[in-house]
């Protein structure tokens, strides 16, 4: 039995060349296992999270019984949190800035792309270079100047501020994978259709973007999920509750003096998180190429 | 019409109309907010006060600050701790990953999470995993017989530090690998069979086959994790606020402390463009260590 299992290991795709000299037991505590305890670690956060979201208070005060499981599931801090916290309004607002910045940052980067890697206009190389540069720009190091041009542009305090500034860390990296995608197009492509008489536009539109709808997905869902994570610029150009994001207004809104709702603030950490976890599970693969896209030279 | 056909045939012009948006904002929002940052920081500016030039004073208040320093022995100390570890344990889980293995997709996809969703929410998760009274962790040990009282995470400088660069290590490590795997999974598998064959040893073939090779990801991967690292805000501001004591305040929260709650802009502009010297220090680093691998490699000049 061993040995068909061995072949068969051997002839698929494997990337360690040796390991069918493994057995099974081996393979098991060198491999699986260590891979499970990173599972459970890396997983046990959420898990957590969610069933603190659904114990009733006194389970969650108390120190008798098993922690790790409710008796009495309720719904009661999901009830609190979407009818007397502003939270629908928070996820709302999360909504809008998030979609509306990576539409205008991918509008942005599809054109600027286009223009370094295709266009090839004097200085591009350059250009190329300083947006990558301004990729390393962390945003920790820009919100106190920005926080004055916001004041001063009377941005302060509405949605505005943050659909104009989180460009400025989605359009370095959409630029920088959509640079990738497009050298990956045959400059022939091109060359066919300006003989037939295309013009550029016409070329970007029916040409390029079609064959670039990958690195679009990637590029749209990484700016997603990083517009809807911000913190540090919507904390600090955001005051009123009607119009702060979910993960400010868990933050600074459900915490109420040295009382703990820990029930509602694990609720609200939960429903925070599910929209972009289950947006990443339809585009895994989207995703990671985006991820490994956005490091690679 | 004239001018629209031969703006089309101009490449330069062209070029600079597809430019426009993207620097537009980019020059507004990002170039313009890092020259006025380098600007504040040499001035004496509050919140609804526009300041004076006062040269180095900032600085030099900074140099002698007890907090500032502080908060800078935190910062390198969070950023060297946090990304060696998540060096170890991401190479490490690149590597289980890159083995031939079951359920590798659901693996790999699940493996991410942490990652993706908002820092500043599970931060709420390890605060709560933290709590003094009701964690978790200190239950099971206690559980377990190993303690008898409940472990005061945030109320103790060292524990504080030590809890949050292990929140710190859970983000970071999905990021390490994900990236780290890509890398591996582009090193022919030929290079192991041909040194099996030579009698390498397991730990030869990572010493002298997988290291080399993956020298260059590793550069440009770490860099990203130690510059992110670096600059953190999120989990610091969320689990501690910097206390006890001041013993988890980074340079990128006592920057917000100070330019935003306590409405001194000149004074925090300052911390943060302290930051930069260190940032530039970390690129320089894996940018020139990156090209003698190239180079060595047999890659092309540039």
């Amino acid at each position: 039995m061993s040995t068909t299992g061995a072949s068969a290991s051997s002839a698929s795709t494997d990337t360690v060349g040796m390991s069918y000299l493994d057995t099974p037991s081996r393979k098991f505590v060198t491999i699986y296992l260590p891979l499970i305890v990173f599972l459970i670690v890396l997983l046990f956060p959420f898990y957590w999270m969610a069933i603190t979201s659904v114990k009733p208070d006194n389970e969650l005060l108390s120190r008798t019984g098993n922690p790790f499981w409710v008796i009495a599931p309720t719904l009661a801090h999901f009830k609190k949190l979407l009818f007397n916290t502003a939270y629908p309004e928070w996820m709302w607002n999360t909504v809008l800035v998030s979609v509306v910045a990576t539409f205008v940052s991918l509008a942005c980067s599809v054109f600027a792309a286009y223009a370094i890697e295709r266009l090839r206009f004097q200085g591009a190389k350059q250009i190329g270079l300083s947006i990558f540069l301004a990729y390393l720009v962390p945003p920790s190091i820009l919100f106190i100047p920005l926080a004055a041009i916001v004041n001063q542009l009377g941005l302060f305090d509405t949605r505005w501020a943050l659909i104009l500034t989180y460009p400025t860390f989605l359009i370095p990296f959409s630029t920088w994978l959509l640079m990738g995608y497009f050298r990956s197009i045959p400059y022939e492509l091109e060359e066919c259709a300006l003989i037939d008489g295309a013009n550029r536009w016409q070329i970007l539109t029916k040409i390029v973007l079609p064959l670039a709808v990958p690195g679009l997905i990637s590029a749209g869902i990484f700016a997603f999920t990083l517009s809807w994570n911000e913190f540090i610029y919507a904390l600090t150009f955001i005051s009123s509750s009607e119009v702060k994001t979910v993960p400010v207004g868990v933050v600074t809104e459900l915490v109420e003096g040295d009382v703990y709702h820990w029930g509602a603030l694990m609720a609200g950490a939960l429903l925070g998180s599910l929209p972009v976890a289950f947006i990443y599970s339809f585009f895994v693969e989207y995703y990671v190429s985006g991820l490994t896209g956005s490091v690679k030279e | 019409m004239i001018l629209i056909e031969r703006l089309q045939s101009s490449r330069n012009a062209l070029g600079l109309l597809f430019m426009l948006p993207a620097a537009v904002l980019l020059l507004l929002f990002l170039t313009y907010p890092l020259g006025l940052g380098f600007w504040l920081g040499f001035t004496d500016t509050k919140v609804g006060r526009a300041g004076e030039w006062i040269g180095l004073e900032n600085y030099q208040f900074l140099w002698g600050d007890a907090v500032t320093r502080l908060a800078l022995f935190n910062t390198l100390f969070y950023t060297f701790v946090a990304s060696v570890i998540k060096f170890g344990l991401g190479l490490w889980l690149a590597m289980l990953l890159n083995r031939n293995i079951r359920f590798k997709t659901f693996f790999r996809a699940v493996i991410l999470l942490p990652y993706i969703v908002p820092t500043a929410l599970s931060a709420i998760a390890f605060w709560w995993i933290y709590d003094a009274q009701f964690s978790i962790i200190s239950w099971m040990l206690v559980k377990m017989g190993l303690i008898d009282a409940y472990i005061d995470f945030l109320g103790e400088p060292w524990n504080a530090r030590l809890s949050v660069i292990a929140a710190n290590i859970w983000r970071g490590i999905p990021f390490v690998a994900i990236t780290l795997l890509a890398g591996l999974q582009t090193i022919s598998p030929s290079y192991y069979e041909a040194s099996a064959i030579d009698g390498a040893s397991r730990w030869q073939q990572f010493r002298h086959v997988t290291l080399p090779l993956l020298t260059p990801i590793i550069a440009v991967v770490m860099t990203f994790s130690v510059l992110f690292t670096f600059t953190d805000f999120q989990l610091i501001y969320v689990i501690t606020r910097g206390g006890p004591l001041n013993a988890t305040h980074l340079m990128a929260t006592l920057s917000f402390q100070r330019a935003i709650s306590g409405g001194a802009l000149g004074e925090g502009a300052a911390i943060s463009i302290a930051m930069v010297p260190f940032l530039l220090a970390a690129i320089m680093f894996s940018y020139f260590g990156l090209q003698r691998r190239a180079w060595q490699q047999g890659g092309a000049d540039k």
